[in-house]
């Protein structure tokens, strides 16, 4: 793509990308006050991470059976409290060994 | 000072680990879509945003209105605005006005987590050390994906795509097993992210908007259900 077409693009993507996360940081600064606006916020991020992992997650390998093999260890392992670098291994492994043995079927 | 920086480095290792296989398949489909390398990392290095950058591609390929690829931006990535508001109640005296806006272009889902789930307050030197490591990742990554995606076997491709759930999984299960709340607020927000894929009529809605309502209904709703005492978000 010529660069010409190019940059326009790249300037409005990071452009609103950095003002949504810019400005709520930079101009709320006072600590909020309110229970229900704190207990929400506080929510947030788990909210957010579910919704983005399932379904997903089950697509993420191009094959339902592997994506299924990965999850499950994943699970097993984020619930016993490996860290994310561990858990992240463990999955792509076990996603690995699924492939293995639908190479072998 | 530099204890922090090192302790916010250490953090962010898994996070760049997993950011590799990810903007890698960013850097591929870039390539594969007509970009150079050097546009490819040059948007990896500016967004930081796996879902808007993934969103962003095919609209600047075909040439699309500006104002078309800035709303999608807007809805992708408004949840972000919910972390940057979430995590401000969070940081200690030493982020000023001028280093919130410096950290923040890097404030993504994964650091955000890392972030508040620490205890107490946050500052400066731990939040640059944080974002070190997976920025550099997240541009590595698509320098690598697009210049040598095509040559790794696709086996390998695959098993590298579930690695960002994998880290998902280990920042949410462990307080949902610890807290009913959380558990409660996870398990609806997965629901409603069901039913928005699944079901008729609302599996129209795109897949920013799905997260921002999953988000906001499952939130608001935990909020109701159980305040948050005294404990900072």
């Amino acid at each position: 793509m010529s660069w010409t077409n190019f940059f326009p693009y790249l300037i409005v993507m990071a452009g609103v990308t950095y003002l949504i996360r810019m400005l709520p940081m930079t101009v709320f600064r006072r600590e909020i006050k309110s229970v229900f606006v704190r207990s929400f916020l506080h929510y947030v991020p788990y909210a957010v991470l579910g919704a983005m992992t399932f379904p997903d997650v089950l697509y993420a390998t191009g094959n339902l059976w592997t994506a299924l093999a990965g999850l499950v260890v994943a699970v097993l392992m984020a619930w016993r409290g490996w860290s994310l670098l561990t858990v992240a291994v463990g999955a792509c492994l076990a996603v690995a060994a699924a492939q293995g043995v639908m190479m072998v079927l | 000072m530099s204890k922090s920086f090192l302790q916010g480095v250490k953090h962010g290792i898994p996070i760049a680990l997993g950011y590799l296989s990810v903007s890698f398949t960013f850097g591929m489909k870039a390539v594969g879509d007509g970009l150079t390398w050097a546009q490819a990392v040059l948007i990896s290095m500016t967004n930081v945003t796996s879902a808007g950058q993934f969103a962003g591609l095919p609209l600047m390929v075909a040439q699309a209105s500006l104002i078309e690829a800035a709303l999608t931006q807007l809805v992708i990535n408004l949840r972000y605005a919910l972390m940057s508001l979430s995590l401000s109640q969070k940081l200690d005296h030493t982020m000023t006005t001028l280093h919130r806006m410096v950290f923040s272009f890097c404030n993504t889902d994964e650091i955000f987590a890392v972030a508040s789930s620490q205890p107490g307050k946050v500052g400066k030197w731990y939040l640059y050390g944080l974002m070190s490591t997976p920025w550099l990742g997240w541009a590595l990554g698509t320098l690598l994906g697009a210049v040598a995606g095509q040559l790794l076997p696709v086996f390998f491709r695959q098993a590298l795509g579930i690695a960002i759930y994998g880290m998902f999984l280990a920042i949410i299960l462990p307080p949902a097993r610890r807290e009913r709340p959380v558990r409660v607020v996870v398990l609806l927000a997965v629901g409603m992210s069901l039913c928005f894929r699944y079901l008729p009529v609302l599996n129209r809605l795109s897949s920013g908007f799905v997260i921002i309502i999953c988000a906001v209904v499952a939130s608001a709703v935990g909020a109701l259900l159980f305040p948050v005492k005294e404990d900072a978000p």
